[in-house]
């Protein structure tokens, strides 16, 4: 292990934090609440001691950063990051555990937008800002972010390589350009523009700082609201634009980078976003057809739609905005979320959940296995785009879903023990669902109307794993926990 | 400055290596997947698993806005299809494609001008005329020309017992007798550049700045006493190997060749002039050796497919007190394993390419004062690059005493019209002077200008 080279990014990391608390500070002051600025800035100026003391002792840190240091490193960063952005919320009293202040964090970075906060409304500016801020950063990642803007140093570059696959969600993490700087400025430039679009278009339906808290969680796929009933209280153009943005960053980045180097037919071809749009389409006319049947009080076509459309793209894209309280729903348009929850959105997104990508894998590679079953000596690829999906590819998606599953099981069977539970499976298992794929809401217990302040604290720090598990795609987190991992050799 | 590498082996792996830490835009296309993953891997780069002759490939890597393209797959015929269908995309490219083939070797500038590459290296070519370069001052463990063949940076080695051993540099001058500048010194496989402090030790690899005409002056001082080699005996009948018994039989070098392949052996019968023994035998067995007279052999030249193997017969050679060894290594690139071997001149064919590569991107950026020529010295740790004084160069006609640099770097000389220069502060830039920089690993002098610190 590297230990050296990976406290030189962990440094640069406490300097980032220190950066980004100051407009929190700026709008804490302004808005003359004293305790949560101070709150801020005994954190902030501790992280940039600690930044610039870890940079001095890691000065002379020694090439040769591998796999293993790449997972390292941004476990160890979303970990840390967690714990240093929920002191601000315990020091200025906005939340009254330090547990409950780490999990609201986790869940921010993360892109959950699980709270254990009731009265959103009650919080200071400043914390608002940042909670919703977190979406934003985590949802394109932190380490992507150090990789775009500090200068590339050392003559191997090679090592980003592991940083940003660590970081980046899907089953293969390529680049856009040849110098990952670049690539990580162009997946930075094109977040930025398409958060600023949708911060103009939310102006024209809701005061600025809403806008603008509104359009992080949105581009991060966040779920932080602003308000109590969270998107449900806006008027019907808020909801409609806040819906096609849900989409648009569920969507691969890699496709808009495509569209804007002219390559608009490659998209259109693209067999995850074609299986994505069935996807979301599908589920959004059958939920529509089955809220319309049922007698919860939808009678109007366009509004069943509008609700239909919004609580799809927003459990897809797992967001976790609500306008309507989807549990009093219909089972069959329960069970259509529930599923969306799973799949999530596509690779390269904002999104979490397990990828439309990796779901594509599995289902040809089952379809292959039928088949080579028939006819034992037939031999067959797998192939998406037209081009072969590498073994090693089929292999490890194959893993991941197991993986994927056995945290889901031991997680759940864990989260059973609670209390708050009340005997109710679905709510364990939709808050375990809802946190692990960074939605927000489940069901019952968990659902659009309640949170999760009634968990006890050991429950919390299960979802705190889950939730940073679910961002980083397991392994990161998982290694850590590995022995060897932190020998020398 | 786009740069598209197609193949990536030996040579691939080392100018991505290269190119790469000079910040282009580096594209590598290969068709094993395993060995890009790889290269993604230690590299800034992007990859792509396919063909690089076919158009769908070459369209993908984004051929249409590339500036050069480098063909160096393990295959002549691939090279020039990948260079022609490349250039066929896009006309402005440059493209450089490696033929080795020695049967192309008479129509090699037909077949640039056919494609319409820009350049065509041959790696064994340039090996051989590096060795024979070597063979003609036994020595030196390395030459690097510039000022077209008029200064030299050469690479000795300090044997026990040299009398330069615990000399410090500023007084080495006097002790030559003729004008002489240590620009790197390779100690235990770290490199230095020294400043006049610094002590020469037993064992260092001294590379040394000179004027061509006091080389000889230069050796004799060194306490180095050398005759040119008559009888040469070269192990493995590789294609450098061809080339090389070739031109050593044309300057008159008696050439004895051993192959083990007794058809390797029948073919370059075929191919080289007949007063070069082709001996076809196992080169490990030394009663072989003893009896065809390695031993009394001015210079062993072991180039076998193994690197271990060439090792091994130089240490033999060296053992027998045969004069000059030179030693063909393909892989082993670490100067900390091999420094302490007595295996004499070690020559590796890609790094040769990969400098002449180098130099030709270089020149490609056309800017006013870019290098004309750059020359990897101290296993790479240091570059020596030529550049040529014009208008735009600041400091021009100040004393060197009074223009600050930056650290590190050291001026290895200055050419003017008539004479050369090593400079001291009384020096001065004159339009039209060529002078050549040394420089360490970090720090990459593009241009002239970029020496001085202000």
């Amino acid at each position: 292990m590297n230990y050296k080279l990976m406290g030189r990014f962990q440094a640069m990391l406490f300097g980032a934090i220190a950066v980004f608390m100051v407009p929190a500070m700026i709008l804490c002051f302004a808005d003359g609440d004293k305790t949560a600025g101070l709150s801020f800035l005994y954190v902030l100026l501790g992280c940039a001691a600690v930044a610039g003391g870890l940079f001095l002792f890691c000065k002379d840190a020694a090439q040769g950063f591998f796999a293993k240091e790449g997972f390292v490193c941004v476990g160890v960063a979303w970990i840390l990051i967690s714990i240093i952005s929920a002191l601000p919320l315990f020091i200025s009293g906005c939340v009254p555990t330090y547990v409950d202040a780490l999990f609201e964090m986790a869940s921010g970075f993360s892109t959950t937008g699980a709270s254990v906060i009731a009265d959103v409304e009650s919080l200071p500016r400043g914390i608002l800002y940042w909670r919703s801020f977190s979406h934003w950063l985590g949802g394109m990642g932190i380490l992507v972010f150090l990789l775009a803007v500090i200068p590339s140093e050392g003559k191997k570059q090679g090592f980003a390589m592991h940083l940003m696959r660590a970081e980046t969600p899907g089953p293969s993490v390529g680049k856009l350009v040849p110098k990952i700087k670049k690539t990580a400025s162009i997946l930075y430039a094109t977040y930025v523009i398409l958060t600023v679009i949708n911060f103009i278009f939310l102006l024209f339906g809701m005061p600025a700082f809403e806008a603008l808290c509104t359009a992080m969680g949105t581009a991060g796929t966040g779920g932080f609201g602003v308000k109590n009933d969270s998107i449900a209280g806006y008027g019907d153009y808020v909801q409609i634009v806040t819906t096609v943005f849900m989409f648009l960053f569920s969507i691969n980045f890699g496709c808009y980078y495509l569209v804007l180097i002219g390559k608009f037919k490659n998209v259109l071809k693209d067999e995850e976003l074609r299986v994505f749009l069935f996807i979301v389409f599908g589920s959004i006319a059958m939920i529509t057809a089955n809220l319309l049947i049922s007698d919860k009080g939808y009678t109007s076509f366009g509004e069943t739609l509008k609700d239909a459309a919004f609580q799809v793209a927003s459990i897809v894209s797992t967001t976790g905005y609500s306008t309507a309280d989807f549990n009093l729903w219909p089972a069959f348009s329960k069970a259509v979320l529930l599923f969306l929850m799973v799949i999530g959105a596509c690779a390269g997104s904002t999104g979490g959940g397990l990828k439309c990508s990796r779901l594509l894998i599995l289902v040809k590679g089952v379809a292959r296995n039928f088949k080579q079953a028939l006819h034992p000596q037939k031999v067959a690829t797998i192939r998406i785009n037209n081009k072969t999906v590498e073994e090693k590819t089929v292999e490890n998606t194959n893993a991941y879903f197991v993986a994927y599953m056995s945290i889901i099981v031991v997680s759940f069977l864990l989260i059973s023990l609670d209390k708050f539970v009340n005997g109710d499976p679905t709510t364990a298992f939709t808050a375990v669902l809802a946190c692990f794929n960074n939605i927000g809401p489940g069901l019952a217990g968990v659902g659009p109307t309640a949170n999760f302040s009634g968990f006890s604290a050991v429950s919390k720090i299960i979802f705190v794993f889950d939730m940073l598990a679910g961002r980083l795609e397991i392994y990161p987190i998982l290694v850590l926990f590995s022995k060897r991992v932190w020998k020398r050799a | 400055m786009k740069i598209t590498i197609a193949g990536c082996g030996k040579v691939g792996e080392s100018l991505t290596a290269i190119l790469s830490a000079e910040g282009y835009d580096v594209t590598v296309i290969d068709e094993d997947k395993s060995t890009l993953d790889n290269i993604v891997e230690s590299f800034d780069v992007i990859t792509l698993n396919g063909n690089c002759a076919s158009m769908e490939v070459l369209e993908e890597a984004g051929i249409k806005d590339t500036d050069l393209l480098i063909a160096v797959t393990d295959s002549d015929e691939v090279n020039l299809l990948c260079s022609a269908t490349a250039h066929s995309l896009n006309p402005k490219l440059h493209t450089i494609a490696r033929i080795r083939n020695p049967e192309y070797t008479g129509q090699i500038y037909k077949m640039r001008d056919t494609f319409s590459l820009s350049m065509v290296f041959n790696p064994d070519r340039q090996a051989a005329v590096e060795i024979d370069r070597l063979l003609k001052y036994p020595g030196f463990l390395k030459r690097d020309t510039f000022a077209k063949g008029r200064l030299e940076i050469v690479e000795l080695k300090l044997e026990e017992g040299n009398p330069f051993c615990g000399t410090k540099l500023y007084s080495l001058s006097e002790k030559t007798k003729c004008r002489v500048l240590v620009c790197a010194v390779v100690r235990d496989g770290v490199s230095y550049t020294p400043d006049g402090n610094f002590v020469l030790e037993e064992g260092d690899r001294v590379f040394v700045t000179a004027d061509a005409a006091d080389l000889s002056v230069l050796l004799k001082e060194f306490g180095i006493v050398t005759k040119k080699a008559h009888r040469v005996f070269i192990i493995g009948g590789s294609r450098i190997a061809f080339y090389l018994a070739k031109m050593l039989s044309a300057r008159g070098v008696g050439v004895k060749l051993v192959d083990r392949s007794k058809e390797r052996c029948e073919e370059l019968a075929d191919v080289l002039p007949p007063d070069v023994d082709i001996i076809c035998a196992d080169a490990t067995q030394t009663s072989l050796l003893e009896s065809e007279g390695m031993d009394a052999s001015d210079a062993v030249i072991t180039m076998t497919d193994l690197d271990e193997l060439n090792i091994l017969l130089s240490l033999y050679a060296d053992s027998v007190k045969v004069p000059q060894i030179i030693t063909k290594l393909s892989r082993i690139e670490d100067g900390k394993v091999t420094d302490s071997l007595p295996i004499g001149s070690i020559v590796t064919p890609k790094k040769l390419c990969c400098n002449n590569i180098v130099r030709y991107v270089r020149a490609m950026r056309q800017k006013t004062g870019a290098a004309i020529s750059v020359h990897k010295i101290a296993d790479g740790e240091a570059e020596a690059t030529e550049f040529i004084v014009d208008a735009a160069t600041h400091h021009v006609g100040e004393e060197l005493s009074q223009i600050k640099m930056k650290p590190g770097l050291l001026l290895a000389g200055i050419m003017k019209d008539d004479r050369i220069e090593i400079p001291d502060g009384h020096s001065k830039f004159e339009v039209g002077d060529t002078v050549v920089v040394v420089s360490g690993r970090d720090g990459v002098i593009l241009e002239l200008n970029d020496i001085f610190a202000d």
